[in-house]
């Protein structure tokens, strides 16, 4: 019996020896969606100390580069009138577990991107996707606030237009 | 989603998870340019209200009821520094107001493009989301408080607090700050051309402040970093659009950041809350 109990033991610590092994990229990046991502697996000592991680696994303050720009998202800032991204500024494309996906701030969910579109390996060609799947997205007759606005609207304030 | 109906699409087999809906739209259908239930509007269709005599809430409404009638452009004279002038917009829109607001001017609006020909009082513009509102004159305190998008301009100062808990969007002051500027600020960018007062960018997060001139002193947490290339050419063209008159140049600006060690508070041990607050 007391044989048995020492081989379970060791049994187990091999196998989450080898689970460790597996997570850990030697190379130092994680790849997600087809992209090498950096910072996942990256612990300083303050995250150690929490005991967890911190902050985002994408550059969040990062300003668009306009030469990133696709043509929907030039067609949609002549048609809002405005000189620049506006308020696409802070859409980045971030991650729902390790699915690319980008938040929508009006249905308060993630938009996570189909798995036939390639992700690129460049921030600012991810975010302009995102911008782009974003906007796609609001403006398409699916959106959830499309049912709750058709629910909810009364008064005169909030005439729908169909 | 009761009542929606499961659109058929290559992305059916997708696994959500976490709080996705389950909704499917198509990425490449027709482009679509309209938001639904908003009202189409033509910028060249121009009409006047006169704000003389009437209250806030009749002002708004005329405005949503000249905004269903199609009319993109419309012109607010004898504002009269009142209260809540312009609040709630969703729609794309050309609002010129020919003179100063009150406090909670322009609140809550999502979209459209705002002038104002003289000066705000508290909280002007407060969350945001999308849309672009420029002030001709000064800006009282809590100028873009809790901002969530768009771009926020004032061509002369700001007063305290400006972009107070902001979570996004970009605020142009091409005056200076007063203190408390980018106070809490979450995420989002403020370009102040000249001198900020006191406990700059005091608890932020996250989010980036630009400044002309000199700081009186940062806050906790707020530290310098290092303006790219990148964002110095983003910057040249923030102060253009915007039609500001800046003697700074863009590659001169100072960048400061979070420092990042509010980041988890609740996680930290007494002594290491009393090293960051000083």
């Amino acid at each position: 019996m007391v044989k048995k109990k020492i081989v379970k033991k060791k049994t187990t610590t091999a196998k989450s020896k080898k689970a460790v092994k597996k997570s850990s990229n030697p190379k130092g990046y994680q790849v997600v969606g087809g992209a090498k991502l950096k910072d996942k697996e990256i612990k300083t000592s303050r995250e150690k100390m929490i005991g967890q991680h911190i902050g985002y696994r994408y550059d969040v303050n990062l300003i668009p580069d306009y030469k990133h720009l696709t043509p929907f998202l030039k067609q949609y800032i002549e048609i809002m009138g405005w000189d620049d991204l506006n308020w696409l500024e802070d859409i980045h494309m971030g991650f729902e577990g390790d699915t690319p996906a980008v938040f929508d701030r009006n249905a308060n969910a993630w938009i996570t991107l189909p798995k036939k579109i390639k992700l690129p390996k460049n921030q600012q060609d991810r975010d302009m996707l995102a911008r782009e799947l974003l906007i796609k997205f609001q403006m398409s007759p699916n959106h959830p606030l499309v049912q709750l606005k058709r629910t909810y609207a009364k008064g005169d304030n909030f005439q729908l237009v169909e | 989603m009761a009542g929606l109906t499961k659109k058929t699409s290559a992305f059916d087999d997708e696994n959500l998870s976490g709080r996705s809906q389950k909704l499917f739209f198509e990425v490449t259908e027709e482009e679509n340019f309209t938001y639904y239930g908003n009202h189409e509007v033509d910028f060249n269709k121009r009409t006047s209200i006169d704000c003389e005599g009437i209250t806030a809430h009749d002002l708004n409404q005329k405005i949503r009821d000249a905004i269903k009638k199609g009319y993109g452009s419309i012109v607010i004279k004898n504002p009269g520094a009142k209260h809540s002038l312009g609040v709630g917009i969703l729609n794309k829109l050309n609002l010129i107001f020919e003179g100063s607001l009150g406090y909670f001017g322009i609140g809550c609006i999502d979209g459209p493009t705002v002038r104002i020909n003289g000066r705000v009082g508290w909280s002007c513009a407060e969350n945001m989301m999308s849309g672009k509102v420029v002030v001709e004159n000064n800006a009282g305190s809590c100028f873009g408080a809790a901002l969530r998008g768009g771009d926020l301009i004032v061509k002369g100062d700001a007063g305290a607090r400006t972009g107070i808990d902001m979570k996004g969007g970009t605020i142009l002051i091409g005056g200076n700050a007063g203190a408390y500027t980018g106070f809490m600020m979450q995420r989002g960018r403020i370009i102040v051309c000249g001198n900020v007062n006191a406990n700059m960018g005091d608890s932020m997060y996250d989010g980036i402040i630009f400044v002309g001139g000199e700081p009186h002193s940062l806050g906790t947490d707020c530290v310098q970093g290092e303006l790219n290339e990148h964002e110095v050419r983003w910057l040249e063209q923030k102060i253009k659009n915007a039609e500001i008159d800046c003697k700074v140049p863009a590659s001169k600006f100072k960048k400061y950041v979070a420092g990042r060690m509010l980041w988890n508070y609740d996680n930290l041990e007494p002594a290491e809350k009393k090293g960051i607050l000083g």
